[in-house]
């Protein structure tokens, strides 16, 4: 038998561990083991084995001893829960969570729903992305001409979304002013 | 809405009727989601998710099709009361473990069901009898979108929906079906679609979801990503893989019944045997002993107006449902094995006797809902 972790030697040390009531089970060589601090039970890091063998090494891929901002949260935390400590920490831990979400979903970007209040900023900052990338090309490619017009209309979409920002609920009357011809309106019978 | 009303009536996902239900038990749509900036349940401090709790709770309950709506905080509910409610799906195992700052709302029809700070802030589901993704989707789609003009929920312009666990992350959905599938059970083909349905990003597991067993041949499918496709193009893989389940299971039956019908008629014969004069009984037991009832049902073996009471024996032997009425101290496992054992015996005799002495000349049908006795 091979160990979880690198797959390619023989594993010798067998673990068993019952974590909310459900029993997981590792086997492992004595490199990755040691590594691993399975001699230590408490250091074996249960993100490891809620969310699939390397898990907690990916996180590491942040710099150390980095924090949420927001919440306190720290990469030690996240080795220990396999959860994290606020939606800011996405941020904070990009690097190394952007290698974990790879091996764990179908894509790196949402596709799916967005929430109404959000839509109208969401694809004015997405465009804002490929703007400035292109704009970034332009200049390494020395087309001033392009460059700028791209350079214009990034500070016109700025401007758009400097005006919306600080009034979300203008945001969202916004969305919600787009959706209305849609909602038929009762006729009146003459 | 009391507990006890919703504890007294069988919920719609069971009593209901929808596509496929006698294969498909019922199809679930969860979505996860949490508030802007504020600590997720298993990181915040208690006044944390309280303020937390009163602000979804308060959204939650004044939504329209959450009238006469059941709602409590988990400190005020019993041990027992918490697991009838997990064992009628309606709030999850971890849920249940947990106590203040957390709380369940559901509404009296119990299709829909909110768990304020489980793992998420938020985790709502829908659940509905056969094989109906698409409609639950929609169903818990439509709540979502009405909370969300009240709730400021977090939200990645990458990422999408932000989630405690990376796993949930982007759609936060999971939508799952429960299957009913003795007929791969007993041609030993399960544990091979099994392997082949986890190879493909998707999940099935036992009978309360991850890490339990499959008891009384009933498996969740489910899917495992959430991030990279949109709601619908996940519910549309996970749509064609369980209609290949589906029809894998139609064929190992009618394949039993052409080559091994006196093994079918005798597992039948000996489950009812046992659970009409047992005296004492696990619910393991049972539940592998009623599912070949249900598959008897299935067969017209038994009369279709069975259906219902044989169904309702899955959650009603469950230890929880077992001690309800009873408003005495918990029982011991013995106790429960007798009790579970003369509920079972007294629900029988209220059916008529079955003949499961010919094989049946219309074999399964299809799977569409039996409309009449045997013809």
């Amino acid at each position: 038998m091979f160990c979880d972790v690198c797959k390619s030697k023989e594993a010798t040390v067998f673990l068993t561990q019952i974590i909310e009531g459900k029993m997981q089970k590792v086997n492992l060589c004595e490199g990755c083991s040691k590594e691993k601090g399975v001699n230590d039970p408490t250091g074996f890091a249960l993100a490891d084995l809620l969310l699939g063998l390397g898990a907690a090494q990916e996180i590491e891929k942040n710099p150390a001893g980095i924090r949420c901002p927001v919440c306190g949260f720290s990469q030690a935390d996240f080795k220990k829960t396999g959860r994290l400590g606020c939606s800011a920490c996405y941020d904070t831990f990009a690097e190394g969570l952007s290698g974990m979400l790879k091996n764990m979903h179908r894509g790196l970007v949402h596709t799916g729903k967005v929430p109404a209040r959000l839509a109208v900023s969401r694809v004015r900052n997405q465009e804002l992305s490929k703007l400035r990338e292109e704009l970034d090309r332009a200049v390494t490619a020395e087309q001033f001409e392009e460059a700028a017009g791209l350079r214009d209309r990034i500070r016109t979409l700025e401007n758009e979304g400097r005006e919306a920002e600080p009034a979300p609920n203008r945001v969202a009357e916004l969305a919600e002013g787009e959706a209305e011809p849609l909602v038929p309106k009762p006729r009146q019978k003459p | 809405m009391k507990l006890s009303r919703i504890i007294a009536n069988t919920g719609e996902w069971l009593s209901g009727s929808g596509p496929h239900d006698q294969i498909v038990v019922s199809s679930r749509v969860r979505l996860a989601r949490n508030l802007k900036g504020k600590p997720f349940p298993g990181w915040a401090k208690k006044a944390e998710r309280v303020a937390v709790l009163d602000e979804i709770r308060s959204a939650v309950e004044g939504l329209p099709e959450m009238e006469n709506s059941f709602s409590e905080r988990l400190e005020d509910l019993s041990p027992l009361e918490k697991q009838v409610l997990m064992e009628r799906h309606l709030i999850s195992r971890e849920h249940a473990a947990r106590g203040a700052g957390s709380a369940v709302v559901m509404n009296p029809e119990q299709t829909l069901s909110f768990m304020i700070n489980e793992e998420d802030h938020l985790r709502m589901q829908a659940i509905r009898a056969g094989l109906q993704l698409e409609e639950v989707y929609a169903m818990i789609n439509r709540t979502d979108s009405e909370l969300e003009e009240t709730l400021d929920f977090a939200f990645h312009d990458e990422l999408g929906y932000l989630t405690a666990c990376p796993t949930n992350v982007g759609t936060g959905m999971r939508a799952s079906a429960m299957m009913h599938l003795p007929g791969l059970v007993m041609s030993e083909q399960v544990n091979k679609i099994i392997n082949s349905v986890n190879k493909i990003g998707l999940a099935v597991r036992g009978l309360h979801g991850e890490g339990t067993e499959a008891m009384g041949n009933l498996f969740q499918v489910s899917n495992q990503t959430t991030l990279g496709e949109t709601e619908e193009e996940i519910i549309a893989r996970l749509n064609r893989v369980i209609a290949q389940i589906l029809e894998h299971e139609q064929n190992a039956r009618q394949i039993l019944l052409q080559q091994r019908a006196e093994t079918l008629l005798d597992q039948i014969g000996r489950a009812y045997g046992i659970l009409c004069h047992a005296h004492s009984i696990t619910s393991k037991e049972a539940l592998n002993l009623l599912s070949f009832i249900k598959m008897g049902v299935d067969l017209s073996l038994f009369p279709s107006k069975s259906r219902l009471q044989v169904d309702e024996l899955f959650i009603e032997t469950q230890p929880a449902h077992l001690q309800k009425g009873l408003h005495a101290a918990k029982m011991g496992a013995e106790e429960r094995d007798s009790l579970r054992a003369a509920l079972i015996r007294a629900k029988l005799k209220q059916m008529p006797e079955p003949e499961i002495g010919k094989i049946p000349t219309n074999g399964f049908g299809n799977d569409s809902p039996a409309t009449g006795e045997n013809p």
